[in-house]
């Protein structure tokens, strides 16, 4: 028996220039952070404060971090593969083997979707939506910790395969029976699986964390319909998380025991039913796609409305095509595969279905359009993105309508059109949201505003980039060219891929504008200080407190009493001058214990995960009875809680004195 | 002021309308975020129902549902699993009240019949593995396989939260932590009975029926 199972030194690819060269910048580059991070004797710090924390605005900061740097392992594989396409014309074979470009598309999808949008989503969630809602945590603190260490176990897992083996040549839907070990028997697959199902475990305790929340510990008054948005489409995101990701993971351990103990799910022989596996998949992948864009369109409600210097029109109407597309997110999944031969009625069926949920979406577009008009707009670099994004939008969601018609979607299917049409909504849905999120929380996270030079410098990269890289892709899929082309023979599309590689050029412009804003900004902190804890001038409660906020959030729990009650109150303000208020007096605040839990629990995942991908029985043992034990050792601890003292509390608040109290 | 006018006046005040009560105690909190868990869990099992149903014609030549499912053995499980509930909820009361040793009795009878319907079932996989009837037969028994072990590996799990539990009642007593804990699991539990009780109705009887 070998110890260490199918691993050996062969899995590690030393004649691939490329591979090991990426291996290579990634590790010294790891290994450089942790070194400056030991020297600078930070661990302590990182320690207490962020890796044990079970704060969510720690967390949700944490989130953001991972989904920016996988955004730049993403965002290379882009890159290689537009360069592939720029160069492998005619008979050229460009420099990307078969078996890695595989790789690197299967990669570039998974990231992109799992560890970039997934993390940026939620993280934004975990920061704003307590403060939002007035309370001083989630409703499980430490159970978001052990969430937040379990995606990043998956990221790990993901990572590894960079140099570790290889990742899965299979697209990153990893249909069978291709993804069956018959003809996937490398490990790749293997690491798309554990570690989907690894990270996918930590999403769905998210989600129950938030629906929790939302549903249970509102502050006081703050009835349903006096809700941010933004907190609706959270709820519906969790919602959707809830019910979809249990289904993905069924659906991976179905293939897991395929691919482990010969089951015949989705084989082709003994019964097995491949096309099982693409409806489950797609029954959670459709809602996936809400689950993404709802929480983006949530903060472009809140940017709207804030740099529209009023309340968002038709807050009702919102509410209700968030929650309509909720549902009907379930309803639509089999357009994915209209080829897959089911009747013509239940083709149409799918069809009209994925017409009728354009609708909630059109009426968000003319809210935020009606917000805006009669409104003062300001034009800050949030706004760019979301103007951005409703003109790229719109245009997106039509070739979406287009390819509901099942007649178009067969002539159409798997070519680039298609990959046009779905980086048209994901990119300006989801990443401009989480771009325009990211700089309207920033200066509440960190006390300081981002850079506006360098802010509109990246929107406009990327505004410019995104339509010379993807434009295109319309036109070479109308013109038959296929996903996943390693190399093509027909020179009409070259001219095309060219404006395409082109443009993810502009967008690499656009990250590199997004970079130096980062150091730019911190390098003038002091100048772009934001002391009032308002810089906006907003309407929700979390710019009622200082920024960045104290570990509770809020002193007093605001009372609540009307929709956008921070507006409201700095409105009724004047009017309130003069009258006595009375002094509050402090009291004690209980706050969840840190707890290494979530960390500890992450290591023997990875472990686990490891063992399992490399058939490593004993150390797969290893890591469950780790984690058990660990969470033994948690389930016994017998002090849950830290009191903060009322005097901390009372001498936090005299130096940060807020304009309007709640 | 007439009585009417004072009354109409207190439940002005007492009416606040639900939503804007404020945050649930920490008691419903646990309870309701456990119920959201177990709405999940079940929609996992939706998928594995799912795919049962798809592949449950698609046995390859090999035996069926109806050549195969011992009905008094599966009625045996389906006893002890329902009676196991009634324990559990007798535990239930125990803890409400405080009783130590009429809690263990109801746990330790819960242990009982959970360890025997895994027993009962550890046998007829054996029994249907002897046969030839293994997973790796035909889609159909990959199906029942993964499902009805996914709900023996659930047992399972309950069996030893329910050890890890009574430990917690010996060493902590009855502290709020550990009493909503014990909540959770009667809920994990029960939902095992229902997630069961669609088991046996969809590939015990309508398997021996077809």
């Amino acid at each position: 028996m070998n110890l260490l199972g199918n691993l050996s030194w062969s899995a590690i690819p030393f004649d691939q220039p490329i591979i090991m060269g990426a291996g290579g910048g990634v590790i010294l580059a790891i290994a450089a952070v942790l070194g400056w991070v030991t020297l600078k004797g930070y661990v302590p710090y990182l320690w207490r404060e962020w890796i044990t924390s079970v704060d969510h605005k720690r967390i949700g900061v944490m989130y953001l971090v991972l989904a920016l740097i996988m955004l730049l392992r993403g965002f290379s594989d882009a890159i290689m593969m537009r360069g592939q396409q720029a160069v492998a014309a005619g008979g050229a074979q460009g420099y990307l083997p078969p078996e890695h470009y595989d790789q690197i598309f299967s990669a570039h999808g998974t990231i992109m979707i799992f560890f970039v949008a997934m993390p940026l989503i939620i993280g934004l969630m975990n920061f704003a939506v307590p403060l939002q809602l007035g309370i001083r945590d989630v409703a499980f603190p430490t159970l978001n910790s052990v969430s937040l260490w379990l995606t990043a176990s998956g990221i790990l897992l993901i990572n590894v395969s960079l140099v570790v083996g290889e990742f899965a040549r299979t697209g990153w839907m990893a249909y069978p029976p291709l993804s069956e070990v018959q003809f996937s028997p490398g490990v790749g697959v293997d690491y798309y699986l554990w570690s989907l199902q690894i990270a996918g475990v930590g999403t769905l305790l998210t989600g129950i964390n938030f629906v929790t929340t939302i549903l249970k510990t509102r502050a006081q008054g703050m009835g349903y319909m006096r809700m941010p948005v933004f907190c609706w489409t959270a709820l519906a995101s969790s919602l959707m998380i809830v019910a979809v990701f249990p289904i993905l993971t069924a659906t991976f351990a179905m293939l897991l025991l395929d691919r482990y103990l010969g089951f015949h799910f989705f084989s082709i022989d003994a019964g097995g039913n491949p096309m099982m596996y693409v409806n489950l998949f797609w029954v959670w992948g459709h809602p996936e796609v809400y689950i993404l864009v709802l929480p983006a369109f949530g903060v472009f409600s809140e940017v709207t409305a804030t740099f529209s210097g009023k309340p968002l029109f038709g807050y009702r109407s919102m509410v209700a095509a968030t929650m309509a597309i909720c549902v009907l997110s379930m309803m639509v999944w089999l357009h994915h595969f209209f080829t897959m031969g089911a009747s013509a009625n239940v083709n149409a069926f799918f069809g009209m279905m994925s017409m009728i949920i354009g609708v909630p979406t059109g009426v968000k577009i003319f809210n935020w359009l009606f917000t805006m008009y009669g409104g003062r707009v300001r034009f800050t670099v949030p706004i760019l993105w979301t103007i951005g994004f409703m003109v790229t939008f719109v245009l997106g969601g039509l070739t979406g309508v287009l390819l509901a018609v099942p007649p178009v979607d067969w002539t159409v299917h798997n070519s680039l059109f298609l990959v046009a049409h779905f980086h048209h909504v994901i990119i300006p849905g989801v990443v401009f949201g989480c771009f325009a999120g990211y700089i309207y929380w920033f200066p509440k996270a960190f006390g300081f505003k981002l850079d506006e030079t360098w802010g509109r410098r990246a929107f406009w990269c990327w505004f410019i980039g995104f339509h010379l890289a993807f434009m295109p892709l319309y036109v070479v899929g109308l013109m038959g060219m296929t996903r996943r082309l390693q190399h093509y023979d027909v020179l009409a599309w070259r001219p095309w891929l060219l404006v395409a590689a082109a443009g993810a050029v502009v967008i690499f412009a656009g990250v590199v504008c997004q970079i130096i804003q980062f150091v730019v900004s911190i390098r003038d902190r002091e100048a772009l200080r934001d002391v009032t804890g308002d810089p906006w001038n907003g309407l929700t409660l979390e710019w009622s407190t200082p920024s960045p906020p104290p570990a509770w959030n809020y002193a007093f729990l605001p009372h609540v009493a009307a929709r956008d009650a921070f507006w409201v109150e700095k409105k009724l303000a004047p009017f309130k001058q003069g009258q006595p208020t009375q002094p509050r007096k402090y009291e004690p605040i209980e706050t969840p214990k840190n707890t290494p839990l979530g960390f500890v629990n992450a290591f023997f995942a990875v472990v686990t995960g490891f063992a399992l991908i490399w058939h490593i029985w004993w150390m797969a043992a290893f890591g469950i009875l780790g984690a058990f034990v660990t969470l033994l050792v948690f389930a016994f601890r017998d002090v849950e809680e830290v009191e903060i003292p009322a005097a901390t509390i009372a001498q936090f608040d005299r130096a940060h004195p807020m304009e309007v109290a709640l | 002021m007439n009585d009417a006018v004072a009354i109409y006046d207190v439940s002005q005040e007492a009416f606040v309308p639900a939503s804007e009560a404020g945050p649930a105690p920490k008691r419903i909190v646990v309870a309701y975020g456990f119920w959201v868990f177990l709405l999940s869990d079940i929609i996992m099992f939706s998928a594995l129902f799912a795919a049962y149903a798809v592949l449950v014609h698609a046995t390859a030549g090999g035996p069926t549902g109806a050549q195969l499912f011992n009905q008094v053995s599966v009625a045996l499980e389906t006893a002890c699993l329902l009676v196991s509930s009634y324990t559990c909820g007798l535990m239930s009361l125990a803890v409400g009240s405080r009783r130590r040793g009429a809690v263990y009795l109801g746990a330790l009878a819960t242990f009982v019949l959970g360890a025997a319907f895994l027993g009962l079932e550890l046998r007829e996989f054996a029994s249907m593995i002897a046969q030839g009837a293994t997973p790796q037969r035909s889609a159909f028994l990959s199906a029942f396989f993964a499902l009805v072990g996914c709900h023996g590996a659930h047992v399972t799990a309950g069996l030893i939260w329910l050890t890890v539990m009574m430990a917690q009642v010996a060493v902590k007593g009855f502290r709020a932590n550990v009493q909503r804990r014990l909540a959770c699991f009667s809920l994990f539990w029960h939902a095992l009975d229902i997630i069961w009780v669609g088991l046996f109705t969809l590939v015990y009887l309508m398997g021996v029926a077809s």
